[in-house]
C-alpha cells in the first residue's frame, strides 16, 4: 500500500514529457491529488492502537550488504505522510503559474515536483536505515534545481548553499551509519533494519558520537541554531511552492529523523546530549523570533518564524514526554499548514505587487479584502491563537517540556510573546494604514486561488477546534516512543483531546 | 642439465595475445591497407579482438585460481574482475577513440608547419591510435596479474610507452599536447627507476622477484628489515605515481588537459584499473604480513591525497584540469581501499574501479563535444548557460559529475559506501572521517559545474555542442546506462565480485 504511492507518482511522471504546458499543470495536478486520496485511504485503514509499524512491506535490494527497500509507517510517519500529500496538490493549484519565469521548462518544474513528492513519502516510510539515507541525499537533487532553476534573486547562490549544507549534514550521518552498519557485522550479520540496529550494544562514547552524526545531519536539515543559515536564503530565493515543500515538509525530515533515529538508535547518547538541544531550542525560538521582528523582507520573515517554531518542536521531542513529543508531531503538521497558508498567500501578494519588501505593501485590507483576510488567519495561525491548530500543539509542547523542564518551558513563552510581534507589526503594515501608491489596483483572489487556499484555512481552523483525529494516531506512537527510551511521563499523561 | 620447456597455458594467457595479435595486426593494416579503408580496418581489428578477449575472459574464469607462464602470471578471480574491468573501460573508449576529429593527423609534422596543413587538407587520419591503444591495453592486462617483480616491471612500461606516445597526439592545441606528452613520458621513466630500484632492493631482501618467494621470506621475517621498507616505499612510490596520488601527481593535471581528451578519458580510466589492480594484489597477498610498515604511510598519503585533490579542484577553470584534480581525490578514496586490507575491502576496490572507469569515460566523452570554431573548449567559463542550449548533454554531464560526487542511486555513491565501510571495519576511522569530509569539499566543485551549465547565462562568445557522432554517442550512452544501473541495482555486480574476490599467492 505504502508502496503503491510512489509508484502512482512515478508512472505518471514517466507519462508527463509528452503534454504541453496546461496538460503538464493538470496531470501533476491530477497526479497529486490521486496520491493524497489513496494516502488517504490509507490513513483511514490505519490501525491507531496498533503501535506496531504497519503497511509493512520489505524487498531485498542489495543483498550483499544486507539492503533492503523496507517500508512501514506508525502514527507519527502517518500524520507527516499525510500532510505532505495533501500540500502538494494545493502547492499545484495555488502557484499555477509560478514555473513560467523559471529557466527551464514548465513541465520539468512538475517533473521535479512529483519526484519530490515520491521521496517524501519515500523518506517518512522508510525503516531501512540505507534506504532512508538514500532518500534524504537523493531529495536534494530536485529541491536544488526547483531553487536554482525557479527561483528569483540570487537564487542559484542560494541552490548551492542549500544543497552544500545538506551534503555535510548527510555525509556526517553517512560516516555514523557506515559505523553502524559494521557493528552490526560485527554483532550478528550486517543489516540495515532499524529495529535491529536498535538493538546494538555500543559503548556509550561511540553512541555519542554516532548521535552527533545523525543529529547534526536533521539539525542542519530542521534547521536548529546555528546551523540555520541557508534556511533564510533558499526560502527567499525559492518560489513560494517551493518554499512551502521546503519549510513545511523537507524540513521536518530534520525533526522526524530525531524521533525516529535519534532517539530510537541512541536512546543514552540522546539522554546525555538533551540539555544542550534543550538550549539550543530555546536559543532557536527566541533567536528566531527576534529576527523575524527585524525583517524587511516577506519572504525571510516567515523562514525566521520558521526556526522559532522549530525551536518549539526540538525541543517538544527532547522533553522526552509523550505530550511534547505528540505536541511536536502535531506541531510539525500544523507549522506544515500555517507556513503554508503564509507562504502561499505571501506569494500572491508578492506576485501582484512585485516585490517582497514588506514596506511597499499597505492598504490591502481595502484594496484585496479576501487576501488580506486569508494572510491574517495565516499568521495568527503562525502566532498560535487560540481556537486555531497551532495552539494546541504549542500547549502541548509548552506543557509537556514544563513537567521535566520547567525553566525552558517558561523562557520558551516569551517566544509566543514575540510571535505576536513578528507577526502583528507586519500584518499592521501590510494590511492597513493608508494605501500605499502603487496598490491601488491589485486585483484581489481568483477562483482558483481561493479552492487552494480554502482547504488550508478550513485545516487549521477545524484543527484547532477538533485536534483529535490526530491526535489519537499520534499519541500511541509517541507513548510507544517513549517506552522504548525507557522513559515514563514525569506526571499523570493529559490526553491531548 | 635437464631443460624443461615452459608450460605456458596458452589459454589462460590467451585474453593478452588476443590484444597483442590485434596490435600486431593493427601494425600490419597501416603499412598494407589503403588509407580510405583504414579507419574501418583498424576500428573493426580493435572493437573485435577487445570483445574476443573480453569473451575469453569469461570464459577462463572457472579456470581461475591458478598460475600460468611458470609461475609468473598468476590466474585468479580478482585478477580476471580486473581484466573484465579493463576490456569493458577499453570496448567503451575505443568507440570515443574512433572519433578522429580529436587527433592530429600527422603526428610527425611540426605543429603549424605546412605539411601538417598539407596532411589535415587532405584527410588523412590518424589510424596508429588503434593499435597503440592496444598495446597499452594488453601491458594493463598484464599489470594486475603479474605474480612476480620483473613481469610487473615488464608490464608497466609495456602500457606506459603507448600512452606517452598517445597524449602527444592532440589536434589542437598540439604543443601543449607535446609537452604534456614528454612530461608524462620523463616523469613516467623516472618513477619506473624508482619501481624498479625498489624491486632490486625487494629482491635483495627475499632472494628472489616472484610474489610467492618474497612472502614466504617476509613470513620467514629472516631478512633484512631496513632493506624490505626501502623496497617496498620505492616499489610504492612508482605505482603511486601510476594512480597519481599526492605528492607524485603532478604529471596529471597537466597530462589530463594537454592529451586528446579520447586519450585522457581512456587513460584516466583503463589506467587506474590496471594499476590498483596490481596494487591490490602486491600489498593484500605480498604484503600483507608487513602491513605494520607500508599502512600508516598508506594511511598519510590517502589522507592528503584526498584533501588535496579535493581543496585544489575548486580553483580550476579547465575542466579537463578540474577532472584532472578529481581523478586525484578519487585516487585518494580508493587508497582508503588498499588500507582496508580485507575482504571487503578487495570487492568495494574492484566495484569503485569499475563504475569510476565507466563515468570517467562519459565524463570526457561529453568533453570531446563541447567546441567552438577552433576545437574543442576546455575553458569552464565557457560552459555557461550550456545546459540551456543542450539540455541532455549537460544532463548527462551533470549525472556523471554527481556520480563522481557520490550522490546516492548513482555508482559513485555504492562504491563509495562500500569502500569506506570496509575501511572503518579494519579500524582506519580516521580515514574514513577524512574522507567522508573531503567528500563535501569534492562536491563543491561538481555543484559548481552544474551551477555554470544550467544556472549562469551563455557569454556570448558561441560555443556549442557539435551533434555527436553515433559512435560516441554510443559511449557516452552506455557509460550512463551503466552509471545509472549500478546506482540503483548494484546487487549483481556485488554478487558477481564476491565468489570471485580472493587473491590467491
Amino acid at each position: 500500500m505504502t508502496a503503491l504511492l510512489p509508484l502512482i507518482g512515478a508512472i505518471l511522471l514517466a507519462t508527463l514529457p509528452k503534454g504541453a504546458e496546461l496538460r503538464a499543470k493538470q496531470l501533476a495536478f491530477g497526479a497529486t491529488l490521486v496520491t493524497a486520496a489513496s494516502a488517504i485511504a490509507m490513513a483511514v485503514q490505519f490501525q491507531r492502537d496498533n503501535t506496531d509499524l504497519q503497511f509493512v512491506e520489505v524487498r531485498s535490494w542489495i543483498p550483499s550488504f544486507g539492503i533492503n527497500y523496507a517500508v512501514g509507517i506508525d502514527g507519527i510517519a502517518l500524520v507527516l505522510i499525510l500532510m505532505s500529500v495533501i500540500l502538494a496538490p494545493i502547492v499545484i493549484l495555488a502557484g499555477w503559474n509560478e514555473a513560467q519565469g523559471g529557466r527551464w521548462s514548465v513541465k520539468t518544474f512538475y517533473i521535479l515536483i512529483l519526484v519530490l513528492e515520491t521521496m517524501m513519502i519515500g523518506v517518512f516510510s522508510a525503516t531501512d536505515v540505507f534506504l532512508f539515507y538514500v532518500i534524504f541525499e537523493a531529495m536534494l537533487v530536485p529541491v536544488y534545481f526547483l531553487i536554482g532553476g525557479y527561483g528569483t534573486g540570487e537564487r542559484s547562490a542560494a541552490a548551492v548553499k542549500f544543497l552544500l549544507y545538506s551534503l555535510f549534514g548527510g555525509l556526517l550521518m553517512l560516516a555514523s551509519i557506515i559505523a553502524l552498519y559494521v557493528m552490526s557485522g560485527d554483532q550478528g550479520g550486517h543489516t540495515f533494519d532499524l529495529a535491529k540496529l536498535a538493538n546494538l550494544e555500543m559503548s556509550s562514547t561511540t553512541q555519542n558520537f554516532l548521535f552527533l552524526g545523525f543529529f547534526i545531519a536533521f539539525a542542519i536539515k530542521a534547521p536548529l541554531w546555528p546551523f540555520h543559515t541557508w534556511l533564510p536564503d533558499a526560502a527567499q530565493s525559492a518560489t513560494p511552492g517551493t518554499s512551502v515543500l521546503l519549510l513545511g515538509v523537507l524540513d521536518k525530515v530534520g525533526t522526524f529523523g530525531m524521533i525516529r533515529y535519534c532517539l530510537t538508535l541512541f536512546p543514552e547518547a540522546s539522554k546525555t546530549f538533551t540539555p544542550v538541544i534543550i538550549v539550543l531550542a530555546v536559543i532557536s525560538i527566541i533567536y528566531g523570533a527576534i529576527l523575524a521582528i527585524g525583517q524587511k523582507d516577506l519572504k525571510r520573515l516567515i523562514a525566521f518564524t520558521s526556526i522559532s517554531h522549530f525551536g518549539f518542536i526540538t525541543m517538544g521531542i527532547f522533553a522526552m514526554t509523550s505530550q511534547s513529543q505528540s505536541g511536536a508531531t502535531l506541531y510539525m503538521f500544523n507549522h506544515g499548514f500555517s507556513t503554508a497558508a503564509l507562504f502561499i498567500v505571501g506569494g500572491w501578494m508578492i506576485a501582484r505587487r512585485g516585490s517582497s519588501t514588506i514596506a511597499d505593501f499597505g492598504g490591502l485590507q481595502r484594496v484585496t479584502p479576501v487576501m488580506a483576510w486569508c494572510f491574517f488567519l495565516a499568521g495568527m495561525s503562525s502566532l498560535a491563537l487560540p481556537g486555531l491548530s497551532s495552539f494546541v500543539s504549542e500547549f502541548l509542547v509548552l506543557v509537556g517540556t514544563y513537567t521535566r523542564y520547567p525553566v525552558a518551558a517558561i523562557i520558551a513563552t516569551v517566544g509566543i510573546i514575540l510571535a505576536a510581534l513578528y507577526i502583528l507589526i507586519p500584518v499592521q503594515r501590510a494590511l492597513h494604514g493608508p494605501t500605499t501608491p502603487g496598490n491601488e489596483n491589485l486585483a484581489d483572489l481568483n477562483l482558483r486561488e481561493k479552492f487552494a487556499i480554502a482547504p488550508v484555512l478550513a485545516a487549521i481552523i477545524a484543527l484547532g477546534f477538533y485536534p483529535a483525529p490526530l491526535l489519537n494516531v499520534i499519541n500511541p506512537a509517541a507513548v510507544h516512543v517513549n517506552s522504548q527510551l525507557g522513559f515514563t511521563d514525569p506526571v499523570p499523561t493529559v490526553e491531548g483531546k | 642439465m635437464i631443460f624443461n620447456s615452459p608450460a605456458l597455458s596458452y589459454s589462460l594467457l590467451a585474453p593478452i595475445l588476443i590484444i597483442l595479435a590485434g596490435a600486431l595486426i593493427g601494425v600490419l593494416i597501416e603499412a598494407f591497407v589503403g588509407k580510405a579503408r583504414r579507419p574501418v580496418v583498424q576500428l573493426s581489428v580493435a572493437l573485435g579482438s577487445l570483445v574476443l578477449a573480453l569473451v575469453q575472459v569469461i570464459r577462463i574464469r572457472n579456470l581461475s585460481s591458478t598460475t600460468a607462464a611458470m609461475g609468473s602470471v598468476v590466474i585468479d578471480g580478482p585478477g580476471l574482475l580486473f581484466q573484465c574491468a579493463i576490456l569493458i573501460v577499453a570496448v567503451i573508449s575505443i568507440f570515443l577513440i574512433a572519433d578522429q576529429d580529436n587527433f592530429t593527423s600527422s603526428a610527425a609534422a611540426l605543429p603549424g608547419s605546412d605539411e601538417e596543413r598539407q596532411a589535415t587538407q587532405s584527410g588523412t587520419v590518424l589510424t596508429e591510435i588503434y593499435p597503440l591503444t592496444l598495446f597499452a591495453v594488453a601491458g594493463m592486462l598484464l599489470f594486475p596479474i603479474a605474480s612476480d617483480l620483473i613481469t610487473l616491471f615488464v608490464a608497466l612500461e609495456v602500457l606506459s610507452l603507448p600512452l606517452y606516445l598517445m597524449a602527444g597526439l592532440s589536434r589542437h592545441r598540439r604543443l601543449a599536447s607535446q609537452e604534456a606528452a614528454l612530461k608524462y613520458f620523463l616523469l613516467g621513466a623516472f618513477s619506473s627507476a624508482f619501481f624498479l630500484f625498489g624491486a632490486a632492493y625487494l629482491y635483495g631482501y627475499a632472494g628472489t622477484v616472484s610474489f610467492a618467494g618474497i612472502h614466504a621470506a617476509l613470513v620467514g621475517g629472516t631478512g633484512n628489515d631496513v632493506i624490505l621498507l626501502l623496497g617496498i616505499a620505492f616499489v610504492a612510490i612508482g605505482l603511486l605515481f601510476k594512480v597519481g596520488a599526492v605528492p607524485f601527481h603532478a604529471w596529471s593535471p597537466d597530462v589530463y588537459q594537454g592529451a586528446p581528451t579520447p586519450i585522457t578519458g581512456f587513460m584516466a580510466a583503463a589506467t587506474k584499473v590496471a594499476a590498483f589492480g596490481a596494487m591490490l594484489r602486491l600489498f593484500y597477498t605480498v604484503l600483507a604480513e608487513a602491513q605494520w610498515q607500508w599502512r600508516p604511510f598508506f594511511m598519510v598519503i590517502a589522507i592528503i591525497t584526498m584533501i588535496f585533490g579535493s581543496l585544489v579542484a575548486i580553483s580550476q577553470r579547465d575542466v579537463k584540469r578540474m577532472l584532472a584534480y578529481s581523478s586525484i581525490a578519487h585516487a585518494g578514496f580508493l587508497l582508503t581501499g588498499v588500507i582496508a586490507l580485507n575482504k571487503a575491502g578487495l570487492e568495494a576496490s574492484i566495484y569503485y574501479l569499475f563504475a569510476y572507469g565507466v563515468a570517467t569515460v562519459g565524463a570526457f566523452g561529453i568533453v570531446t563535444l563541447v567546441r567552438d570554431s577552433s576545437g574543442e573548449v576546455s575553458d569552464l567559463n565557457r560552459w555557461a548557460g550550456l545546459g540551456k542550449r543542450s539540455p541532455w548533454v549537460a544532463s548527462a554531464f551533470a549525472f556523471f559529475l554527481l556520480a563522481f560526487a557520490g550522490i546516492p542511486l548513482t555508482s559513485g555513491f555504492i562504491g563509495k559506501f562500500a569502500i569506506f565501510s570496509a575501511a572503518y571495519e579494519s579500524g582506519a576511522t580516521a580515514v574514513v572521517i577524512v574522507g567522508v569530509l573531503s567528500s563535501v569539499i569534492a562536491a563543491f566543485f561538481y555543484i559548481r559545474v552544474i551551477v555554470l551549465m544550467f544556472f549562469t547565462d551563455a557569454t556570448e562568445d558561441g560555443t556549442s555542442v557539435v551533434i555527436p557522432s553515433i559512435l560516441t554517442r554510443l559511449t557516452i550512452l552506455i557509460s550512463l546506462v551503466i552509471t545509472v544501473a549500478l546506482g540503483v541495482f548494484p546487487s549483481p555486480l556485488l554478487d558477481f565480485i564476491k565468489p570471485l574476490a580472493i587473491f590467491i599467492r
